[in-house]
């Protein structure tokens, strides 16, 4: 196990505050509009941290805004100019987020920086630490163990807290970064007391066996009933890639007057008509069917063998270390007709092709 | 923004425009900092992503040939927003350019074979790039045959080289138009591209085949292509999925585990064979 600490559970405010103090911005789940429930957003005034509750939508913002402009011009006459600012980012902290949050970012940066890097996304994760508090409630949605990960996994923090009693957090030491962290709270940080963090841990039970999906999915790629059928709510209103935390297709769009503007970047979905409809007319993915099925291929077949791909053979078949998803649930809590993930993936398992 | 910023364009100076059909444009480029124009280079098959600040960007191909340095040219049709913006720009105007993206022709392992171009309407500019790499590296190919159709007269694109190309000796161009696209003094063929490649009946011994079309076109020519003995892996065409990033990043041209902009565009029949139909 990694270096550890304790942290008494009163220190939070105190600890926010050091590193506020030290230039960082913080951006943690809490409550927002009326329902109450939590967004990542920058930690405000009143300090209302929620760590109870799942948030809403994942933190990706944090690394991959939802509008983010790559590039500025000005038109005078025909001359053109494109400003070259210095892409611009503050030391961060992602505060509050879930085991599966952090591995999804792990994920994201990944995509992005498969060959030709993306500057925006590099330089925005070089200034970010990422504190991540395990799991100590699960929810029927939850399915992080069915895809490699857990309720106490470290896998893209810096720091993971556990409350492993009424009045502390074991810390542990994750990275460099997340050393770094502690010790700008120097004082608020204590030697960790002896602890058995995977008792308070919140028991995620195995949905399905992702071994079958992964394996069963090339086949039944043409089978049309099958998507048809468990497609046949979706309303194509991308929500599920929007509160994503590894969605990451985007669009490019100008926004100007007559004499500058700006080329955004802007969150995009394959769930989406307009996504793959060519000038001509065509459009290969032309019914909602193919589009749910793009959805579940990107994310348990094409992303894993590109995976494969690009760091040789390993790691092996069924592997999930490479998926496209990392059982957050939150495509299943937020679908407005109820289209379930695990049911749906459990289908795919089940199925007899 | 740092020039490591992969979305940042070059500065391009539109040096000729062309109308090649209505609604057909050709613009050559030239780089506006010199030093990146001498530095740039690509390969037959790739592709840039064009803009007009303030609308947008657009993908086609690079039409002209990387044997031919210092400018490069696309052909686009007028369809959409960013295709009307820049066809309303004229000679002296600025663009953007992002590129070049994507794979390439393997001309280079073609050396000593025969090459035969089937293209149809718009599709065209990424076989004449192919076509003007092997003509100005000519001794390299046998025989390089060019069977090339529009819906009418007034369709074909690059008139001026097509007039060019038949007049060699050492290329065999077949041009043809859909029946009731022909004028009276039309001298070339009427029919589909299929039907004309049926007809003319090339041998596929030691020949490699390039087809890009529409769908319609490139679905129907396949199976003659078959016939005549060619062999898939043999047989290269371009998808034209759409595309905003041109790298890998966006998730638009996703195809099974490839996309378009970096695995392709260029694909063998073999390859697409292997592929989901989602092109």
């Amino acid at each position: 196990m990694s270096e550890t600490r304790s942290l008494r559970k009163q220190s939070i405010p105190s600890l926010l505050e050091k590193l506020e103090q030290n230039g960082q911005r913080i951006i943690a789940p809490q409550p927002a509009g009326p329902s109450g429930t939590p967004w990542f957003t920058d930690l405000d005034r009143e300090r209302h941290i929620d760590l109870e509750q799942m948030t809403a939508v994942s933190p990706k913002s944090g690394l991959f805004p939802v509008v983010e402009e790559i590039l500025r011009f000005r038109k005078d006459g025909k001359q053109v100019v494109i400003e070259g600012d210095k892409v611009k980012v503050q030391p961060t902290v992602l505060f509050g987020l879930r085991p599966c949050d952090a591995r999804g970012l792990r994920i994201l940066e990944s995509i992005f920086q498969e060959g030709e890097p993306d500057v925006f996304l590099r330089e925005r994760r070089a200034a970010t630490t990422v504190v991540a508090f395990s799991c100590t409630a699960a929810d029927p949605d939850c399915f992080c163990t069915s895809v490699g990960g857990g309720p106490g996994d470290t896998e893209g923090s810096d720091l993971l807290l556990s409350a492993i009693d009424d009045d502390h957090f074991l810390v542990e030491i994750v990275t460099p970064k997340g050393k770094e962290l502690v010790e700008l709270g120097a004082g608020l940080f204590e030697p960790a007391k002896e602890s058995e963090q995977t008792k308070v841990l919140a028991a995620v039970p195995v949905r399905f066996p992702i071994a079958d999906v992964l394996t069963k999915l090339p086949a039944l790629f043409n089978l049309e009933s099958f998507w048809q059928e468990q497609s046949l709510a979706c309303l194509g209103c991308s929500t599920c890639a929007f509160v994503c935390p590894i969605c990451s297709c985007f669009d490019l769009e100008d926004e100007a007057d007559l004499k500058c503007g700006s080329r955004l970047r802007c969150w995009d979905s394959c769930g989406q008509r307009l996504f793959t409809l060519h000038a001509s007319g065509h459009n290969p993915r032309s019914v909602q069917s193919q589009r749910w099925r793009q959805r579940v291929m990107h994310k348990f077949s094409y992303l894993p063998e590109r995976g494969r791909k690009a760091r040789g053979s390993a790691p092996a078949e069924g592997s999930t270390s490479l998926l496209g998803c990392v059982g957050c649930g939150r495509c299943s809590r937020s679908c407005p007709v109820d289209m379930n993930l695990i049911e749906r993936l459990t289908a795919i398992a089940e199925s007899d092709l | 923004m740092s020039p490591e910023n992969v979305y940042q364009p070059y500065l391009m100076r539109i040096d000729r425009a062309v109308d090649e059909a209505p609604g057909i444009r050709t613009f050559r480029l030239l780089f506006e900092d010199e030093e990146c124009g001498k530095n740039f280079r690509f390969k037959a098959g790739q592709f840039g992503e064009y803009s007009v600040f303030g609308e947008g960007e657009s993908t086609f191909c690079i039409a002209s040939s990387p044997t031919r340095t210092g400018y490069i040219e696309c052909t686009f049709r007028q369809t959409g927003r960013v295709t009307s913006a820049l066809a309303a720009l004229d000679e002296g105007d600025i663009l953007g350019f992002r590129g070049p993206y994507g794979n390439v022709f393997p001309v280079d392992e073609w050396k000593g074979k025969n090459l035969l171009f089937i293209a149809g309407g718009i599709a065209l500019p990424p076989l004449r790039c192919v076509i003007w790499n092997a003509l100005d590296l000519r001794e390299n190919f046998g025989d390089v045959s060019i069977i090339y159709g529009a819906r009418s007269v007034a369709d074909l694109v690059y008139k001026h080289e097509l007039e060019e190309w038949g007049k060699r000796d050492d290329v065999k161009l077949m041009t043809t138009v859909d029946p009731g696209g022909e004028t009276p003094d039309w001298k070339g063929q009427v029919g589909f591209v299929p039907h004309v490649l049926e007809k003319a009946n090339p041998s596929s011994e030691n020949t490699i085949a390039l087809v890009c079309g529409p769908p319609i076109m490139i679905k129907l020519t396949l199976p003659v292509l078959a016939k005549l003995g060619f062999a898939a892996g043999d047989t290269f065409t371009t998808l034209e999925n759409r595309m905003k990033c041109g790298f890998g990043k966006c998730g638009r041209c996703n195809v099974g585990k490839y996309y378009v902009c970096v695995d392709g565009p260029v694909f063998t029949l073999e390859q697409l064979q292997t592929m989901p139909a989602e092109f």
